[in-house]
């Protein structure tokens, strides 16, 4: 009796007991201590860790941009949209393409953003959201519409679809790494006065577009009928369409802006990094990291989760001892855990 | 509980001869003539490789049939117990070199696969469903990406020249010995996973599947039921791994990679995910389908776009795979001379095959 009773004691206190004591660790580590690292530890040269946690709230944006697009599906229609990270990269390709159609030339190391206007940027990014909502659309239209209800087999729908576009696009985009270029307005380091640090404009950018996007949905899921709807049926389906709304429109419509967010973050991706086969299964992971910690259909989970991710991964990889940087891998999987450990729902979810 | 495991051996030795016993035991006897039937070639690159991809299918299929579970990181295990072997067997390559006897490393590579997979299930188990397979595809694309980024134990190169033991030799001189253990291997695999379905914890891991509340408040702890199936799961899994290494003789990341689990995944929903006899089904159907259509014309390089249309065909119409298609043949048959069997009389079976039509 005794003894179950401490058992229980343990169950309860001792996760949360040995994640605090190993992220004071880390914070204590980073801050104070980061011997044989790249920059030595924060107190030593606050600088770099100011870049370092920059590079890991701008990446977050990305990160944001692209789940939330996955968490905007799974959450209204318990879709898991496997062929997320591939609607990532056939958006990338598309905006590749045209924006090499309209500027001309590129040849073999592509173009350089003096060539590139804001027009032929933001243009191409926009066209490649929407054919890739429009692909999305069809998806689900043909393929999961009448599958509603059974998840595991809409996730296998997508996966297949996933492993047919990653191979025609492979196909006809080729295996080598391309990447989209910024255009010439963006494409600098801008001084920001802390520090003295100069700090890249298209990071700033990227988390501009990334807060924007954010506010967007949270408005239109607050303020408009649709959202209101949206928010209605990821909590009960079924009396949602009892009430005599249409909710295969507004699935449809989920799916749209889910599957454009992917595109659109294809088209930041390709700039920020680069485009290849591979990308695609990254950008899943991502998705799916991010939404699986902050918890899945929350859009504010979301966003927990992109900056808990962002931040994890570049702190992780400055802050590792150098011969052990390559284990900075490790920590994505730790911060899975610890969160899974202590919330089975993520941060901010709820039963379904 | 007791009752319908004391009742199944019973069953089981008063064996009728069904269709289902006819086919197994000619593909049995198929299997083990194969090299006197077909090339060396034929041996070794389709019906070896179709074995342990059949093994590795199995433990997938074997979690989703008894334990409700969609398992997408048993290529990352696998990958797991090959790298693991590499490590230790291997000298004058990438990795550890530590040139240790090979049964060593073939016991160190089981162990350890084994153990991370009880971790994965232990982190995983208080999931179900679609986020499961959410989670563990995490665990199989971070498996691969520390494969790749841990130059101490891999790097993106691989590992080369793992050598199986003496007895079986270099499967470019001997095809059929590593063949006869693969088969050896999967047979064994088929027939402990049939016993340990049957066991008392293999039912209650069937009871965790169908109600898990209720399987709760009758005192089982389903989150141990869960880990524990995984970490058997893990166990079948490493042996393909093991298989796997000693028939290539080199592992690198991208044998492990999203592309790899997927194709494991399309193996186990080929060959349906209901019967775990559909993993070596559908692992024949997947290699023949790999080796002999890149050199049709219009297909070519194009491969995995025709697997996928296969495997989206297959969701689409028959979810139970091939071995569903011929369930569903099999019980029209039966249904004319037979009352339909009720649900104990399927789980005394030991089987969780479900009638024609029912959900997946």
């Amino acid at each position: 009796m005794r003894f179950h009773a401490i058992q229980a004691q343990l169950g309860r206190y001792l996760p949360p007991a040995v994640v605090g004591a190993a992220v004071t660790f880390a914070i204590v580590w980073v801050c104070f201590v980061a011997t044989n690292t790249t920059f030595g530890s924060a107190v030593h040269d606050p600088t770099d860790f100011l870049i370092t946690v920059l590079n890991g709230i701008t990446a977050a944006g990305l990160y944001f941009v692209v789940a939330s697009g996955f968490t905007l599906i799974f959450g209204l229609m318990r879709v898991v949209n496997m062929a997320h990270g591939s609607f990532f990269l056939l958006g990338g390709y598309i905006a590749l393409k045209l924006q090499r159609h309209w500027v001309g030339g590129g040849g073999a190391f592509g173009l350089t953003s003096d060539q590139v206007t804001l027009r032929n940027w933001v243009l191409p990014a926009l066209i490649a959201a929407g054919i890739v909502a429009v692909a999305g659309l069809a998806t689900q239209q043909m393929f999961l519409r009448w599958n509603q209800g059974q998840d595991l087999r809409q996730a296998l729908i997508t996966i297949a679809i996933s492993i047919i576009l990653a191979d025609q696009m492979l196909a006809h985009f080729g295996g080598i790494a391309e990447d989209i270029a910024w255009p010439r307005q963006l494409d600098k380091f801008v001084n920001l006065h802390v520090g003295s640090i100069s700090y890249p404009l298209t990071r700033l950018f990227i988390l501009a577009l990334a807060v924007a996007i954010g506010l967007g949905l949270w408005a239109w899921m607050k303020f408009t009928r649709t959202g209101m709807i949206i928010r209605a049926g990821v909590d009960d389906r079924q009396m949602v369409s009892a009430l005599g709304i249409n909710i295969q429109l507004t699935f449809a419509i989920a799916f749209v802006i889910g599957s454009a967010l992917a595109g659109f973050g294809g088209a930041i991706g390709g700039s920020f990094a680069s485009l290849a086969p591979g990308v695609d299964d990254n950008w899943l992971l991502n998705s799916l990291v991010v939404v699986i910690i902050g918890g899945m259909g929350s859009l504010g989970g979301a966003a927990v989760g992109a900056l808990l991710l962002g931040l994890v991964t570049n702190l992780s990889a400055t802050y590792l001892p150098s011969n052990y940087t390559y284990y900075s891998i490790i920590f994505t999987f730790a911060l899975l855990v610890v969160v899974l450990a202590m919330r089975p729902l993520g941060l901010f979810g709820r039963p379904a | 509980m007791n009752v319908v495991a004391r009742a199944s051996p019973i069953r089981r030795l008063g064996g009728a001869i069904t269709a289902d016993r006819v086919i197994g035991v000619v593909a049995l006897i198929v299997a083990v003539v194969a090299p006197l039937l077909f090339t060396t070639y034929f041996v070794s690159a389709v019906l070896t490789q179709a074995l342990f991809l059949g093994v590795v299918a199995a433990s997938m299929i074997f979690l989703s049939a008894y334990g409700g579970m969609v398992s997408l990181a048993q290529v990352a295990i696998f990958g797991i117990a090959g790298f693991t072997l590499g490590n230790a067997v291997t000298t004058n390559t990438k990795g550890l070199n530590l040139g240790w006897n090979p049964w060593i490393g073939v016991i160190l590579g089981i162990a350890v696969a084994t153990a991370v997979g009880l971790l994965f299930g232990a982190i995983a188990s208080r999931s179900t469903g679609i986020y499961f397979l959410m989670i563990t595809l995490t665990f199989a694309v971070i498996t691969n990406y520390f494969f790749g980024q841990v130059t101490q134990l891999s790097g993106f190169g691989g590992i080369s020249g793992i050598r199986a033991p003496a007895f079986i030799g270099q499967p470019e001189q001997h095809a059929n010995r590593l063949y006869y253990v693969a088969l050896g291997v999967s047979f064994f695999v088929y027939l402990l996973i049939r016993y340990v379905v049957r066991t008392p914890v293999g039912l209650s891991l069937q009871g965790v599947r169908d109600d898990p509340v209720r399987m709760s408040s009758l005192g089982y702890t389903v989150a141990l039921h869960r880990t524990v199936a995984f970490g058997f799961a893990a166990f079948i899994a490493s042996l393909g791994g093991v298989l796997f290494v000693w028939w290539n003789g080199h592992i690198d990341p991208a044998s492990v990679d999203l592309g790899s689990a997927l194709d494991v995944l399309v193996i186990a929903v080929i060959g349906g995910l209901l019967r775990i006899e559909g993993a070596w089904l559908g692992a024949v159907v997947f290699v023949i389908i790999d080796t002999y259509t890149r050199s049709i014309g219009f297909i070519g390089d194009r491969f995995h776009t025709l697997i996928g249309l296969i495997f989206l065909v297959i969701v689409l119409l028959s979810p139970g795979g091939l071995m569903g298609i011929w369930a569903s043949g099999e019980s029209l048959v039966r249904r004319r001379r037979l009352p339909r069997a009720t649900g104990i009389e399927r789980a005394a079976r030991g089987t969780a095959e479900p009638e024609v039509g029912e959900r997946v």
